[in-house]
């Protein structure tokens, strides 16, 4: 399949832009002739302050990030390795630690996976169609971003609870949902829900639907059009949501805390065992399995730049 | 976006993917939120006034939405110049901190909040200090503006960043060569024109303020009337199986947050209709 995508107008993205400070090379100042008393470099400099001026913004700037940001991120590592690196490993090798290690694992798969197959239909739906009430569906997806985790995990509580909607039924066909892992990864489907769909729905929608129409008149079946053209148009795109929707799904506190019940070795996520360790003081095991969840953040945070300049490649020679 | 969609799309599938979105929308997030809806109406609107006005409800939203405002405010100010020191300016590890503010988007609500609440503390690197100064932030109020603070900074940078990035310089060129001073063509000509996506991130910061629960708690003290957010009041209510309770409150946030949804979208219109070039 070679067909060329036509002119795709896509819109600049953050990271490929070099910002520059000295305008005069690009884009030469107009001609002062009102003013013949600005001195020559303020002419060249139309467009930055006073050093002094750039100086203190720039400390403020880098001040702020620095204490509020990068100092709580060396202090999970600091306080994780204040007894050494023997308690370090000793606390990561608990029984405790290993289950909650384990549920965290699983309930991300298992949202990724859901939220992953979801996100590829919504957005082929989406996308790919003109249909009434469009804004209004995208809105409805992006739900879960504006409640808060405590409120996405009540409402299941109210529904699957002792005294909840399906609660009687549930307890008399001894079906467990709360305070289990069924529960668990209901609220965190729940919170990661937008991920995917969010991320692939502007791509693909700029990608328009020639190609796919060209290999259906060229006789290809529904799913050969996904696999072969489609799915190959969005790998990074997808590859992105699914990054953002597995870091949540692991990281997600709010909404797991009301539903997991705490039962210790069975229902804690990783950082639900944060919180029960910080709780009790047992500082080095608590900031041990935090500095695994800090580390997970890191590497989505580096794997999430490489991703968005592979989007604006991707871009890029889609446009020339 | 000349290529959009198709006006009639000969594509396949349409029916299908339309009819599973929908299934399974309704099913993890339409129904949970309408029971949460349905529930409160097995309380007469007496009590559910009841509920609302109690002292300890009360606080608890004022708390909440009191020091989020607060700390939309300075992540507003905080924001505006981390991204023009970002996006105006070359200097050492700029590239890192751009990278850098991403973080609190990124690290678990948890590991945020026992870190800030390390630091913070009376005998953390930061806390330290502050208690020699006479100022306590762990286990005050202060402690939960500043858990707020960290959660929203990433927002207001990442809605005006690209805005700032775009902005065409020739507005800015054309000021000055008409004599305005810098301090004008800043105040008077490029801050103006970023308004609507400063008032974007700083309704997002704000949502996500209100409903913050991991990285807040930690830090808080959580003393009922002084330190207790609206989402941990929830959770105590739950607890104490006082469902009723819990969903009265939940449905204000809730309520307040869509309103906040709504508002942005208003915002984002406006927007475009300033910049008829996107």
């Amino acid at each position: 399949m070679s067909m060329q995508t036509g002119v795709v107008t896509s819109p600049k993205q953050l990271r490929s832009y070099a910002p520059e400070t000295d305008v005069s090379v690009a884009s030469p100042a107009p001609r002062v002739e009102t003013a013949p008393s600005r001195p020559v470099a303020a002419q060249r400099n139309l467009r930055t302050e006073p050093g002094p001026v750039r100086f203190i913004i720039i400390t403020l700037a880098v001040a702020f990030l620095s204490v509020f940001v990068v100092l709580p991120l060396v202090v999970v590592f600091a306080s994780a390795f204040s007894k050494g690196v023997g308690a370090y490993l000793a606390a990561l090798a608990e029984p405790e630690a290993l289950s909650a290690i384990r549920l965290t694992l699983l309930v991300a798969a298992i949202s990724v996976t859901l939220n992953l197959v979801f996100g590829v239909i919504a957005a082929w739906a989406i996308s790919k169609f003109d249909f009434a009430g469009k804004t209004l569906l995208v809105t409805l997806i992006d739900l879960p971003f504006s409640v808060s985790p405590v409120i996405s995990g009540l409402v299941f509580v109210l529904l699957f609870g002792a005294q909840g909607y399906f609660g009687p039924w549930l307890q008399s066909h001894n079906v467990q949902i709360l305070f289990a892992v069924p529960g668990i990864a209901l609220a965190t489907v729940f919170v990661t829900f937008p991920f995917v769909a969010r991320a692939l729905i502007p791509l693909m929608q700029e990608q328009g639907t020639q190609e796919e129409e060209a290999a259906i008149s060229l006789g290809a079946s529904g799913l050969q059009t996904f696999f072969r053209v489609t799915l190959p148009n969005i790998k990074w795109g997808l590859l992105y949501g699914v990054l953002l929707c597995n870091a949540r799904a692991m990281g997600e506190f709010g909404a797991v805390s009301v539903v997991s019940g705490h039962i210790r070795g069975e229902t804690n996520t990783m950082p639900l065992l944060v919180e029960i360790l910080y709780n009790e003081y047992q500082f080095v095991s608590s900031f041990a399995i935090a500095s695994l969840l800090a580390m997970l953040a890191l590497i989505t945070l580096v794997v999430k730049t490489i991703l968005e300049r592979r989007l604006d490649e991707g871009e890029a020679v889609d446009g020339d | 976006m000349s290529t959009a969609v198709a006006r009639r799309s000969t594509l396949p599938g349409f029916g299908l993917t339309m009819g599973l979105t929908l299934t399974w929308l309704s099913v993890i997030i339409l129904l949970p939120l309408a029971g949460l809806f349905l529930k409160t109406f097995e309380l007469s609107l007496d009590q559910f006034w009841g509920v609302i006005t109690s002292r300890r409800t009360l606080s608890a939203l004022k708390v909440s939405f009191g020091l989020s405002f607060a700390a939309a405010c300075v992540n507003l100010v905080m924001g505006t110049i981390i991204v023009w020191a970002l996006v105006r300016y070359r200097f050492p590890g700029r590239r890192l901190f751009d990278a850098i503010v991403d973080i609190p988007f990124a690290l678990p609500t948890a590991v945020a909040g026992v870190a800030l609440t390390q630091l913070f503390a009376q005998k953390g690197w930061l806390g330290a200090p502050l208690a020699e100064l006479g100022i306590k932030v762990a286990f005050t109020p202060i402690g939960i503006f500043v858990a707020m603070i960290f959660i929203g900074i990433p927002f207001v940078v990442r809605t005006v960043q690209p805005v700032l990035i775009d902005l065409d310089p020739e507005i800015e060129e054309a000021a000055a060569s008409l004599g305005a001073t810098r301090w004008h063509t800043v105040f008077r000509v490029i801050l103006p024109s970023l308004i609507p996506a400063l008032l974007t991130g700083f309704a997002l910061a704000f949502a996500r303020a209100i409903g913050e629960y991991g990285s807040v708690i930690f830090i808080a003290g959580n003393l009922p009337n002084v330190s207790e957010i609206a989402p941990l009041l929830i959770v105590i209510r739950l607890s104490e199986f006082r469902y009723a309770d819990a969903t009265a409150i939940a449905v204000v946030m809730l309520v307040a947050s869509f309103l906040i949804i709504f508002l942005i979208n208003r915002l984002q219109h406006w927007a475009q209709a300033r910049s008829p070039v996107h």
